[in-house]
């Protein structure tokens, strides 16, 4: 059964490095649902964290293909439950006079702000869980996004 | 303080460490510092034809000694044409370092002359590759990558050398250790004897086991613990076209190869086991056929040094990661043999039930012409092959005794190997009598290599099964386009008179009777290359086969089909004694 998997890999901070690890998986025909790559505590390591849609086998498989290469450093996948994760999330929402006290009522309840405002549109932001998020979107829609960006899934692992 | 010395002199200086005696290649503009360091260097400089005959020298060469080969190309155009050979070496997991020239650091990515993004274009198709923008990386660099071509599951790493990184200099400091944090090997510290155990006890259990041995036993120098687990069980052995050679098929538990093109009785046998012992082999789809139905009585032990070969392809019941050598010499320590007598009889039946056959036709047949070569070289020979009939004929009717003899493209499937493969292989091993067994549409596609072999003198015998065809399309063609043979036919040649252009000796046979003499006069010559044209049955076909996606027990060109066409059976010239397989167990 396919399912959405979180992988966190530890990767060297080399130039080329996401151009292997996206190439071997795209290669394979995987579908990446999102990656995300940024230095950590040590410089010259680098974290990403791949969301892919895949089943066990195929899992298997993209796990094993990410640890034969050599700028790869630690593979871990995150059990559902077993991990925090966050995206960012900015959105371009129209808004009128009357629509307005409601949109910042939603972006309140789920935490996040407007980054920008203007005349007929607002800007909103909102950090939060893949879950949490679709849902803000799934609010926001009925006022008329006009553009829409998320980050994809940073995670770390619980303790 | 360290001498300074120029980037290009830190390489020559590094291979000489990794002892590298031969390179192929071919200088332009931006490799022409490193074929100046090479110049006055010990390391002898083998200039090719073409670069993708140079990554074939190099893979003929890893292949027939178990060293590193390693192949030389100039920036852009030089790059790519080494991309098929480094491909082959890719999916053969064979230890190629290739380094290229590139243009300067300062100028990477403005589409200067002769530039192309070399790295880019072999990511996918290497173990791992380097572009050296300082020089201070360059000794690290090169000691990694002889390091990473050669340990684990091996393949073909890339340096890309911007000229500056060359005409730089440094201080030489030599590394003498090796620290790559993202490359784990498996050491004989890892190797899970809990799995071991386990299998050991399901072939204790087993009553119908055969062992399925691939490249990894040659890779690996495994082969004397094949040896020692398949006399010590009594459980047959089959290899993969990669893995022909390591094991002898002189042996009375040899059952040859398995596969699309493997011997019907072998198949037969492999339909009907209950255990399959997979020990370094990836169950290509050659192999396997329709996954679902591979052997799919049986419970499947896999031995395998790289964890992504482990059920990608088929599920197995018994994985066990590691080393192939460590992990069988520790199954030898504990496993007992099962009873294998009633198993062993059951195959023997079907081989004397389903030999090989083909009918006489008025022109030569490949088949002949490859059992005279397997005979008069006591098989052994190291043999090349290109890609198609020949190669499958090859694989069937030479008899392979020993490792590192069968030098062909079997995942890529490459054309044009076989030349290229055996000047590597004749460099490599100067003593071996080398052999190209070559088609005649492989063979033009790096006939230009007959250059390279004559210039160097080597004795190496090209035999060209030439059918005026791309044989095994044609076939394809015949057997599922309603023989539509959309260029499938190749224009007639006359290989003789191009041998001797090149400076080779040319023997054209037409005749069953002269196909004796002419390989003994090829034996002869010694201090030239010599090409035989053989001239063969245009519409003769490679059976048996299964038919791409049927399972192993419905295979088309069968003993019983070809028998009622009037085919004659053919036993291999040294099958093993009947007697002996009798008496075995």
């Amino acid at each position: 059964m396919s399912e959405r998997h979180t992988i966190s890999c530890l990767v060297e901070n080399h130039f080329g490095v996401l151009a292997r690890v996206s190439g071997l998986i795209s290669a394979r025909a995987f579908n990446i649902d999102s990656l995300t790559v940024s230095t950590t505590e040590d410089p010259t390591i680098s974290r990403m964290t791949i969301v892919v849609d895949a089943d066990a086998i195929k899992l298997e498989q993209v796990k094993n293909q990410l640890n034969r290469l050599i700028d790869v450093i630690e593979v871990q996948e995150l059990k559902e439950g077993q991990f925090i994760d966050r995206e960012l999330l900015l959105a371009r929402v129209s808004v009128d006079g009357r629509s307005r006290a409601e949109m910042e009522s939603i972006v309140r309840n789920f935490g996040g702000r407007l980054a920008e405002a203007d005349e007929d549109s607002v800007v909103i932001e909102a950090a939060g869980d893949t879950h949490t998020l679709d849902r803000l979107v799934e609010q926001l829609r009925s006022y008329g996004i006009t553009k829409l960006v998320r980050t994809g899934r940073v995670a770390l692992e619980k303790q | 303080m360290a001498a300074k010395m120029k980037g290009a002199q830190i390489l020559v200086e590094c291979l000489k460490r990794e002892g590298v005696e031969v390179a192929f290649g071919i200088p332009g503009g931006a490799n022409l510092p490193t074929f100046d360091a090479l110049y006055n260097s010990p390391i002898k400089v083998i200039l090719t034809a073409h670069e993708q005959g140079a990554a074939h020298m190099a893979d003929g060469y890893a292949r027939a000694t178990g060293k590193v080969g390693v192949c030389l190309a100039t920036s852009g155009p030089g790059a790519t044409n080494l991309v098929t050979g480094i491909a082959t070496a890719f999916m053969d997991s064979i230890p190629v370092v290739a380094i290229t020239g590139q243009v300067r650091t300062s100028v990477i990515g403005n589409d200067a002359f002769q530039e192309a993004d070399t790295i880019g274009i072999t990511r996918p198709i290497t173990k791992h590759s380097y572009l050296v923008k300082d020089v201070r990386d360059m000794a690290r660099v090169v000691r990694e990558a002889f390091y990473i071509a050669s340990t684990g599951r091996p393949g073909p790493v890339l340096i890309d050398l911007p000229v500056d990184s060359t005409v730089a200099e440094t201080e030489f400091i030599y590394p003498e250790q090796i620290n790559i944090r993202g490359y784990r090997i498996q050491a004989s510290p890892l190797i899970d004897r809990a799995a071991i155990h386990r299998a050991a006890e399901a072939i204790a259990q087993s009553k119908q086991p055969i062992i399925y041995a691939g490249a990894g036993v040659i890779h690996g120098t495994a082969f004397a613990e094949l040896l020692e687990l398949a006399h010590k069980t009594h459980i047959p052995v089959t290899t993969s076209l990669l893995g022909l050679g390591g094991f002898p098929e002189t042996d009375s538990l040899s059952l040859g190869m398995l596969g699309m093109h493997g011997f019907e009785y072998t198949n037969y046998a492999v339909a009907q086991c209950d255990l399959l012992i997979g020990i370094g082999a990836r169950f290509d789809d050659r192999v396997t056929g329709k996954p679902d139905e591979f052997a799919r009585r049986a419970k499947k032990i896999h031995v395998d040094v790289d964890p992504s070969s482990i059920n990608k392809t088929v599920v197995v019941d018994y994985p066990i990661i590691g080393d192939v050598k460590q992990v069988l010499q520790e199954l030898n320590r504990i496993v007992q043999a099962p009873d294998t007598r009633a198993w062993l009889a059951t195959i023997q039946k079907m081989r004397q039930e389903y030999p090989l056959l083909y009918r006489e036709k008025e022109k030569l047949l490949p088949q002949f012409i490859i059992q005279e070569i397997s005979e008069l070289t006591k098989g052994n020979a190291v043999v090349a092959t290109g890609v198609g009939q020949h190669q499958m004929w090859t694989a069937q009717f030479y008899q392979f005794n020993r490792p590192r003899s069968m030098i062909t493209s079997g995942g890529l499937g490459t054309m044009g190997f076989g030349l290229p493969a055996a000047i590597g292989a004749q460099f490599g091993r100067p003593d071996a009598v080398v052999w190209d067994i070559d088609g005649d549409g492989s063979f033009q596609m790096t006939t230009q290599e007959l250059a390279t072999a004559s210039k160097h003198k080597l004795p190496i015998k090209v035999a060209i099964m030439n059918n005026q065809h791309h044989g095994m399309v044609r076939q394809w063609q015949d057997l599922f386009y309603q023989g539509r043979h959309a260029q499938s036919e190749i224009n007639p040649v006359d290989f003789v008179r191009l041998a001797e252009a090149y400076g080779c000796v040319g023997i054209r046979v037409e005749k069953k009777d002269d196909v004796r003499p002419a390989i003994e006069r090829a034996m002869a010559i010694t201090d030239r290359p010599t090409v035989m044209d053989f001239v063969v049955e245009e519409t003769e076909d490679c059976w048996p086969m299964i038919a791409p996606g049927k399972p192993h027990d419905q295979m088309l060109g069968t003993y019983e089909t070809l028998k009622q066409a009037g085919g004659v059976p053919q036993h291999r010239r040294s099958d093993p004694d009947e007697e002996a397989k009798l008496s075995l167990g």
